[in-house]
């Protein structure tokens, strides 16, 4: 059976926030109209469903809102990383997003930590955004 | 436009929760009939007096569900809809049901949920490794398939493991209470014959030492997959007049939907059910205290607990002190899943939250023979999709 780990394939929407992260960038789209800032990336704003977005560079860096240690894998394709350490980040720009966090298992992780960003290079298409406690 | 309250649950049928299906294999059609007939049965009903249904998926088909379901029966009907509400697909399709009736464009109603294996396929294909995706679409597209699966956040544990980790961020979170819960309700799944574990009662050390899953979820307070299947008819009050049991009034109800991934909820600690129940309970004209039974969707402990809250039961943040003060099964002061709930009875695939449905209808009917509580008029449901994503509620009452 075919394991492969399920890469995201960008579109022709998200494709400038995986773009920047192969250039060790996060970009994050924000509303010309009303000012929200805006994660997935996506087509209107998620705020006022305005289409006037504009891609801005931020820093990446913010806090853990949620996270667990997983005892066994969520699917088959990620055996190899048990124990997961899945993570909901709050952006400091006030959008959340899922990640992992790279952590060994002494380490104490607290919910409201500062945290940042690591760019986890896949291969020459896919880099993953994860984090580490700052 | 007030709902009247004038439509009813008159009968049901529950497939026994079993472990290792070892019986006839029916497709889904097949089993969506059987229940049919035996819920029809048992309000005291025939085949021919059906004239509406709502259903949800089928193994058979991808689209056109209910004209499928509706030749297979044989029976035409004047409402057919498929609810796609993952766990809160039963709550929802019962209002919908009552609100086609009250609307007059159907007098008798089937909501069935197979839940039993199908024939084997003697061509059945090579696996396609996206079935472990489960709920989360992998297709191209997706915000899932994008932002999530590559991230391994998918399924159900470690979602509603992240829930459980920020409540006790914020709250007090209490291990020992949540294993109460389970107890609780293993108390009431112990005299329910229907039950996956009938007689097989649980003390706070066996789920405090089951294995961990996701911190801080155990195995205990996860429910276990079994097969089932289930089926409920809604029916007019003429209807209702001329069936064998006291009907379960539909008198409130409500729903919320506010995303499909829990990273995307403005705050996770307060679920959707609580707009969906306050809606129910403003429209039922019902109180919170007037409630003799909560019949609430408990795929996880977790889930239990912030039902509690939101739908007004206690204060937030005080659901762990309320568990600790209240004996929750059906023999206590405060019944929550009289019938042991999905913790107790087993998760048939789909058709989870019809569990409490039915409980629900069945404690107002008095039928629930060694958990029947001694006043049951009304009774509080919920339902809960994703991950704490789409929720709903129900308020039924008895004469």
């Amino acid at each position: 059976m075919d394991l492969t780990k399920p890469y995201p394939t960008p579109t022709p929407e998200t494709e400038p926030f995986w773009q920047g992260l192969r250039n060790e960038r996060v970009l994050l789209q924000k509303c010309d109209d009303c000012g929200t800032w805006i994660f997935y990336p996506r087509s209107n704003c998620s705020n006022c469903l305005s289409t006037n977005l504009s891609w801005r560079e931020v820093s990446g860096e913010g806090t853990l809102y949620t996270f667990t240690v997983t005892r066994q894998a969520t699917a088959p394709h990620f055996v190899d990383e048990v124990p997961q350490l899945i993570a909901m980040i709050d952006l400091d720009e006030g959008v959340r997003l899922t990640s992992t966090l790279i952590a060994d298992e002494t380490t104490k992780i607290s919910i409201g930590a500062k945290v940042i960003p690591e760019f986890d290079h896949i291969n020459e298409e896919v880099t993953l955004l994860r984090y580490r406690l700052a | 436009m007030i709902l009247e309250g004038r439509a009813a649950i008159v009968g049901y049928q529950e497939y026994p929760h079993i472990r290792k299906f070892s019986g006839k294999r029916k497709f889904t059609l097949g089993q969506w009939a059987d229940l049919t007939r035996l819920s029809l049965e048992d309000a005291g009903l025939e085949a021919r007096d059906v004239n509406g249904l709502v259903c949800t998926e089928i193994r058979e088909t991808v689209s056109f569900t209910p004209a499928t379901i509706v030749e297979y029966l044989g029976q035409p009907v004047n409402f057919a809809e498929r609810v796609d509400l993952g766990g809160a697909s039963p709550v929802g399709m019962v209002w919908r049901a009552a609100a086609a009736i009250e609307l007059g464009l159907a007098d008798v109603v089937v909501c069935a949920l197979p839940g039993q294996p199908i024939p084997s396929n003697p061509n059945p294909g090579p696996v396609d490794p996206r079935r472990f995706f489960q709920s989360s679409s992998v297709n191209w597209g997706s915000p899932q398939a994008e932002f999530e699966i590559p991230y391994g956040n998918l399924a159900q544990n470690c979602g509603y493991a992240m829930i459980a980790q920020r409540y006790a961020a914020e709250y007090d979170y209490d291990p020992t209470a949540m294993a109460k819960l389970v107890v609780d309700q293993r108390r009431s799944s112990a005299v329910n014959p229907n039950a996956v574990f009938y007689e097989k009662p649980v003390t706070v050390d066996d789920v405090l030492n089951s294995r961990l899953i996701a911190d801080p979820l155990r195995m205990l307070e996860i429910v276990m997959p079994v097969a089932g299947g289930a089926a409920v008819i809604v029916a007019s009050e003429d209807v209702a007049k001329r069936c064998k049991h006291r009907p379960a009034w539909i008198k409130g109800f409500g729903e919320h939907l506010t995303m499909k991934t829990p990273t995307f909820a403005e705050d996770l600690v307060h679920s959707p059910v609580g707009p969906a129940s306050a809606k129910a309970f403003e429209m039922a004209g019902v109180e919170r205290g007037e409630i003799d039974a909560c019949q609430i969707y408990d795929c996880y402990t977790i889930t239990v607990l912030l039902t509690l809250e939101d739908a007004g039961f206690c204060g937030k943040g005080e659901g762990m002190e309320f568990i600790r003060t209240h004996d929750l099964s059906c023999f206590g002061d405060f019944p929550v899943n009289s019938g042991g709930g999905q913790l107790g009875m087993g998760q048939a695939a789909g058709s989870g939250g019809m569990t409490q449905v039915i409980e629900g209808a069945r404690q107002i009917m008095g039928r629930a023979e060694k958990r029947q509580l001694s006043r049951c008029d009304s009774v509080y449901v919920s339902g809960t999709g994703g991950i704490m994503s789409e929720q709903a509620a129900l308020i039924l009452q008895g004469d």
